[in-house]
């Protein structure tokens, strides 16, 4: 088994309303191997949004502890944990979050502008993950004037702008037609293949968790299942995935 | 490591064209109201500062503030020319003017009446006086009712034309030529010869005597002479210190300038807060991906400062546009007001100095400011998570 790169130990989180207590991660504990293809499945409201923030380092567990590399994300303060994220995750969301008033590339630059690099090697950087992603013909375009699929390629090529070591997509193909979809999932394929990127990817669709080599399944806080593919070319499967994600 | 782009900042107020439009507009009013009533003051001010020389001595009566409540008695004129100190004019004659002002209600073109002063001067009267410049006609002949008219007062008084006469009850004067001051207070005045005055209005004496010291320690010397001969009873001050004193009429009106300016811009500023926090809550899930990449709470928060202060710079530079055209076309040429030390009015024009300019200009950075403190707060605290489950 190859080194962990996320360990997330004992993690509780809990949210309270006025007097009521709500655990939506009840003691949980799960590691991710370097270099991984993860898919979270899970009903709504499961927890899988929140276990995904947690890993990202943009919310803190209640209790327990989460380590990336040699990061203990959850011990970090408020700066140093900005500054941990723009360095080491990138973000895939299910809307995109482009910035509107920003062009592609612009947009893809947005995470180098917090880096040493200079302008040119930034105008490089991004040009390469735009790329990437196949859009080098749509820099000067702006987020209204492409398709949904454009639009998540270009985060994309944003969340892989600064070159991280951990990717983490939140149903990054909920909002899209199944043939845009498939486009972005071989993408992520592509980036876990030959970029050898981490990812840790949440969804509900079995075609797209299909595509992961291990997949964890969330129920009420708690892992429920955590099943890791076998065979040439180490995916989940679509039998498997729907299997889990119909709870047998 | 950089911030936020401020093209960033830019671009979203050309997004929200109608709320940023309005702001702008608001910020501007404020800017051109406060920089009309600052120019009114800087005219004025001009007016008295201008006026005035070190090296002049106005001779009054012990305790008199103006020379409207001083009286001189001719027997004390040659008194006053004996006195060490003064200095003589190329012809050798010394650079003394006694001189008589009366303030008189004349008709104005335009209707109404206003308060005008007439002065009585000597031969040296205007020579005391080096801002000052006959543009058309003569000067009077001295001991005829003839009469020189500043080019303010002619514009706005009747019978102030060249030819034309000036009329007050039984007296008539004959224009005989227009002068410039260079902003001076002679500028709100009518000249006549002193001594025709005084037989035209009965006076058994002048208001006051102008001398010309040759320098500071000569002036010193005057001033002492006057004070030390206890028939005189009078008193020497520096023009420029008389002046200076009467600058008080533009203490006001700043004071009103700054006044009405501050109370609104802070209405402004309100106005300004409300646009940014409702571009904040449009934007709060671009605020939490923004923070998610990694940009710290600082760099939010100086990045909506400076959204708000652009906002605000838009509109001080619309609002000095505005000012200028208003002091420009509404408010050109000459104006009157009251100055309240001798009643007589005073005639300036608005002065939309540089500096004033860029005080409107910081005056909007200002509100800009504190308008988008409080918003850019609260965009810096926006809580991550929840603000990313936001959909729209
Ligand atoms: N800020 C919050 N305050 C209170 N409860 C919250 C908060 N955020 C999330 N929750 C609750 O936590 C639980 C888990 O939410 P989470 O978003 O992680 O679920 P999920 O598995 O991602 O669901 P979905 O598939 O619908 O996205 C839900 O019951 C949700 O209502
Ligand atoms: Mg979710």
């Amino acid at each position: 088994m190859a080194e962990p790169l996320i360990r997330i130990e004992n993690v509780v989180k809990q949210y309270t309303r006025d007097t009521q207590v709500l655990t939506v991660l009840d003691g949980l504990s799960l590691e991710v191997e370097k270099g991984d293809f993860v898919a979270l499945m899970g009903p709504s409201g499961s927890g899988k949004t929140t276990l995904l923030n947690l890993i990202a380092g943009i919310d803190r567990p209640t209790s327990g502890r989460i380590l990336v590399g040699a990061d203990e994300v959850s011990a970090m303060s408020e700066g140093a944990l900005a500054r941990w994220r723009s360095e080491n995750v990138g973000f895939i969301f299910q809307l995109y979050n482009l910035v509107p008033v920003l062009t592609a590339f612009e947009n893809v630059e947005l995470p180098l502008l917090l880096t040493r690099l200079s302008k040119a090697e930034r105008k490089k950087q991004a040009e390469t993950a735009l790329a990437v992603v196949a859009l080098s013909d749509r820099l000067d375009h702006y987020p209204r004037q492409l398709s949904g699929g454009q639009e998540q390629r270009v985060a994309i090529a944003r969340a892989i702008a600064t070159d991280p070591a951990l990717l983490v997509a939140d149903e990054p193909t909920g909002d899209l037609d199944s043939k845009s979809g498939e486009e972005i999932l071989v993408l992520l394929e592509r980036l876990h293949s030959e970029f050898g990127k981490t990812i840790v990817m949440v969804t509900h669709d079995p075609k797209a968790a299909a595509r992961a080599h291990r997949l964890v399944h969330l129920d009420k806080g708690v892992l429920k299942e955590d099943v890791r593919a076998k065979g040439e070319k180490g995916e989940i499967g679509v039998a498997a995935a729907a299997a889990i994600a119909a709870g047998r | 490591m950089l911030g936020i782009p401020l093209k960033y900042n830019v671009r979203n107020l050309f997004v929200r064209k109608v709320t940023t439009t309005l702001t702008v507009l608001g910020i501007a009013l404020v800017v051109a109201v406060f920089l009309c009533v600052m120019a009114l003051g800087e005219g004025l001010t001009n007016v008295f500062a201008a006026s005035g020389s070190e090296k002049n001595v106005l001779v009054l009566r012990q305790n008199s503030q103006s020379e409207l409540q001083s009286g001189l008695g001719r027997d004390q004129i040659p008194l006053i020319r004996a006195l060490p100190g003064i200095e003589k004019d190329s012809d050798g004659k010394p650079l003394v003017s006694a001189e008589l002002v009366v303030v008189l209600n004349l008709d104005k073109r335009d209707g109404g009446s206003s308060n005008v002063t007439i002065r009585g001067v000597e031969e040296k009267g205007m020579a005391l006086r080096p801002q000052m410049k006959l543009t058309e006609g003569r000067t009077f002949v001295p001991g005829t009712s003839e009469v020189i008219v500043a080019e303010g007062v002619a514009k706005r008084f009747k019978g102030a034309e060249l030819g034309q006469e000036i009329r007050f009850g039984a007296y008539r004067w004959k224009v005989v030529g227009h002068f410039d001051a260079g902003g001076t207070a002679p500028d709100s005045e009518i000249w006549t010869d002193s001594e025709g005055m005084l037989n035209t209005f009965q006076r058994g004496g002048f208001s006051s005597v102008l001398a010309r010291t040759t320098d500071r320690a000569a002036r010193d010397l005057f001033v002492a002479g006057v004070a030390g001969d206890a028939r005189l009873a009078l008193e020497g001050k520096s023009e420029r210190a008389y002046y200076d004193a009467q600058t008080s009429t533009a203490a006001p009106i700043k004071f009103l300038g700054f006044f009405v300016g501050i109370v609104m811009a802070i209405g402004a500023c309100f106005g300004a807060m409300n646009t940014m926090y409702a571009a904040v809550s449009s934007r709060t899930r671009e605020i939490a991906t923004l923070r998610a990449l990694g940009f710290s709470r600082l760099s939010i928060l100086v990045s909506f400062v400076l959204e708000s202060i652009a906002l605000a710079f838009l509109g001080g530079v619309v609002g000095c546009a505005l000012a200028f055209l208003l002091v420009k076309v509404a408010l050109s040429g000459v104006t009157g007001t009251t100055n309240f030390a001798t009643f007589a009015e005073v005639v300036f024009a608005f002065r939309l100095t540089p500096q004033l300019l860029l005080t409107g200009i910081l005056f909007s950075l200002v509100m800009g400011f504190f308008g988008g403190l409080f918003p850019a707060a609260r965009a810096a605290f926006t809580k991550i998570t929840a603000a990313l489950r936001q959909v729209g």
